[in-house]
């Protein structure tokens, strides 16, 4: 029998390709939490993933109200897809979410960055993704580390006791 | 229940190392408690598992985030007072449980 204790985790890169307050959030408190644990993290943001890392947006992320049958409302009531559709709903919604996220500690995205990389951990860009969306390293917040290709990810990847984790 | 001699005081231990009672706790047990996870304690050590263990006594959570707002010091010097995994460390050290945050 082998024992999980002869084989444990040394190194997690985490790859976050949404740009949801959720999406990035699982991402993020992953990511984290690996550094919490002593092991060495990356997170990659890439495609709509990179408003997280956009200055301009990573304040703005939202939750989206449209086809996600998981969302109710206060008391268990379904979400009607139509009622998310209207405008300012969206909105109000990821208001609400962050405000439930701020009551457990939760903090927002540039505060949980900063005990990332405060901690070691590391934050990228995907190179393609980027040239998609004409965005420039000076577009992006202090924390990341920089802009990769997926040849230079695969590298960073290398070595025994890593995980690859696309969220 | 496990018992494990810190100091020369017999303290009540789970399977991890935890204190399961936080009263058997004292400065010298911390510092003993330390040199067994390779660490000699400082000021600034000392001040982090007070303020750890006067958290865990009102019964509010731990996190690396309360940390960084505690004022002792930021999360950058947390992590390299308590390297490796700075929370399940200071708080054993500190003679309180593990925390269950996930943040």
């Amino acid at each position: 029998m082998t024992n999980s204790k002869d084989f444990p985790i040394k190194k997690v890169c985490i790859i976050c390709a949404k740009g949801t307050i959720e999406d990035v959030y699982a991402a993020l408190v992953m990511t984290n939490g690996a550094v919490m644990e002593g092991i060495q993290a990356r997170l990659f943001f890439t495609f709509f993933g990179l408003d997280a890392i956009t200055k301009s947006q990573m304040k703005k992320l939202k939750t989206s109200t449209v086809g996600n049958p998981a969302l109710r409302m206060p008391g268990n009531i379904p979400f009607p897809t139509l009622l998310g559709a209207l405008p300012g709903v969206e909105a109000g919604v990821s208001a609400m979410m962050k405000s439930q996220m701020e009551k457990l500690d939760i903090p927002p995205v540039e505060e949980f960055m900063d005990l990332i990389t405060a901690g070691g951990g590391e934050i990228y860009a995907c190179k393609l993704a980027m040239d998609m969306f004409k965005l420039t390293k000076e577009d992006l917040c202090e924390y990341v580390s920089g802009v990769l290709t997926i040849g230079e990810f695969y590298e960073m990847a290398a070595g025994e006791g890593t995980q690859i984790i696309f969220t | 229940m496990a018992q494990k001699e810190f100091a020369g005081q017999l303290i009540d231990v789970n399977e991890e190392g935890y204190f399961t009672n936080p009263q058997q706790w004292n400065r010298e047990v911390a510092a003993a408690v330390a040199k067994e996870e390779g660490l000699d304690l400082t000021d600034n050590h000392y001040a982090i598992l007070e303020f750890l263990r006067n958290r865990y006594n009102s019964g509010e959570a731990l996190s690396i985030r309360s940390i960084n707002k505690s004022g002792i010091v930021d999360v950058k010097e947390f992590y390299s007072l308590f390297p490796g995994a700075p929370l399940k460390k200071s708080t054993k050290i500190a003679g309180i449980p593990k925390p269950s945050s996930c943040i």
